[in-house]
């Protein structure tokens, strides 16, 4: 087994049950690893910022192929950094005027385009097929093209837009299209949670899986001592805690 | 000095905004090539949005440290996580492999930051799962639906659901597909909807707030 690898082990065990400590209380131990998680993700930003910034959109392109332009984001991009300067941070308002300007022209059309047409034109399909020259309806739940679905669908995109729809009083028709499109709603955050609870025990089958693979004695039971270790660790902190007196109440 | 401070921008913000909606509907290849080249401005200039942040993040620790305040240590912590991060991973040219090999960058990325990761977001398990007991409660008509719902597709999701209950897996699939897709594009066609109002509200300078307050 290679060093690195089985350093590696050994660090990655003992920030896994770390962070697992916090299931207890908040402790010394959850806080160390959460504060190196936020350094090392931040460095790990900026690493792959430098790289693909800096190296490829820079550095490669003005150096290699002589592509000055570059001068012109660099220099609006530049002027972010006055807000750093107290009598020149209005020159930052320059470059956020540029970026939400760009964002905002780029996203009208394409939103239009792809979100609002796409989805309409998606939800509003022939409820009747034609085969072999007669109507036909198809309705099979399972295929979700059949004419019975494609009815459901209009029926839950309508019912829920009526609900959002606060410009005239739900009453009457309009009260059981709201109340319709509750329903829709209650099923779709439902099967949002469903599926979020099914990822994240997913990603706890794999940190276990990986705490297993470290117990084994290649890795010199990593996940066994450090289990242990942890755990005096957290007891000894607990003891502590309760000798502490309490802080005087206001 | 008014104008540099408060129109100039508003007119930066019309200009380019105006520009770019209707570059969509310039189907040439110069309009096309002004889309590449302003991506890549944008992402040139969200690196130095990135400094602002990260100097943000510096800034609040120190103070931190240099104040003493509570778990003043922890922030030696994160200096020491990031810089270390940024030194190892410059020297290996932010490559996480070389050769076949794993470089040092690809050991903190693996080993470090994977882990961390990984776990911070599967202890959220043990949460939802805890505030799925307080809330699910079926109260009412339509949180016995949302409770229903999230049962058949907890169920539908894993083997052995699938193997007490074989009809699961057909309904989570028409639930996911139909009727969470409805409600979906509902949503998203509202989004969108708001989307473009705003984008138009910016554009004519109507919504001002992204340009931040004070006299300056």
């Amino acid at each position: 087994m290679p060093f690195d690898i089985l350093f590696g082990a050994w660090v990655a065990t003992g920030l896994t049950l770390f962070i697992f400590t916090f299931l207890y209380k908040d402790n010394p131990l959850f806080k160390l690893a959460e504060h190196l998680y936020v350094g090392v993700s931040v460095g790990y930003t900026i690493v792959k910022a430098y790289d693909t910034v800096v190296i490829r959109l820079i550095y490669e392109p003005m150096v290699k192929q002589g592509d000055w332009s570059l001068l012109i984001p660099l220099g609006i991009g530049s002027l972010m950094l006055a807000r750093y300067v107290p009598k020149a941070t209005w020159l930052s308002r320059i470059a956020f005027a540029f970026i939400v300007g760009v964002g905002s022209g780029l996203a009208i059309p394409r939103v239009i385009s792809s979100f609002i047409l796409k989805q309409v034109e998606d939800t509003v399909r022939p409820l009747v097929s034609i085969v072999g020259g007669s109507p036909s309806f198809t309705f099979s739940l399972l295929d979700p093209a059949s004419n019975l679905n494609a009815v459901i669908l209009l029926v839950g995109v309508v019912s829920v837009l009526f609900y959002f729809f606060f410009s005239i009083e739900h009453h009457g028709p309009v009260r059981i299209a709201a109340h319709t499109g509750i329903i829709f709603l209650m099923i779709a955050f439902g099967a949002a949670f469903g599926y979020t609870v099914m990822a994240r025990m997913s990603l706890l089958i794999g940190r276990l899986t990986d705490l297993i693979e470290y117990a084994e004695p290649r890795y010199g039971r990593a996940s066994l001592w450090l289990i242990a270790a942890t755990v005096a660790l957290l007891a000894a902190w607990s003891v502590k805690q309760r000798r502490q007196p309490a802080p005087p109440t206001e | 000095m008014i104008f540099l401070k408060r129109q100039l921008p508003l007119l930066i913000t019309f200009v380019t905004g105006i520009v770019f909606a209707a570059q969509y509907y310039v189907p040439h290849p110069a309009s096309e090539e002004m889309l590449t080249s302003v991506t890549k401005w944008l992402q040139i200039i969200g690196g130095f949005a990135l400094i602002l942040g990260v100097t943000s993040l510096f800034h609040i620790h120190a103070v931190k440290i240099r104040r003493k305040e509570p778990g003043w240590g922890y922030s030696f912590v994160l200096y020491a996580g990031m810089l270390g991060t940024i030194v190892i991973g410059l020297w290996g040219n932010g490559k996480e492999v070389t050769n076949g090999t794993m470089t040092a960058f690809g050991w903190i990325y693996n080993f470090m930051m994977v882990p961390l990761q990984g776990t911070m977001f599967a202890i959220l398990a043990f949460f939802i799962a805890s505030a799925a007991y307080r809330s699910f409660r079926a109260r009412s008509r339509e949180a016995a639906v949302l409770l229903a719902a999230a049962i058949i597709v907890m169920t539908g999701r894993v083997p052995l659901g699938e193997y007490l209950i074989p009809l699961s897996g057909d309904l989570t699939q028409w639930i996911l597909n139909v009727l969470n897709a409805s409600v979906r594009r509902a949503i998203l066609i509202g989004i969108s909807l708001g989307a473009v109002a705003l984008s138009l509200k910016i554009i004519f300078g109507i919504e001002r707030s992204y340009l931040g307050g004070g006299k300056e």
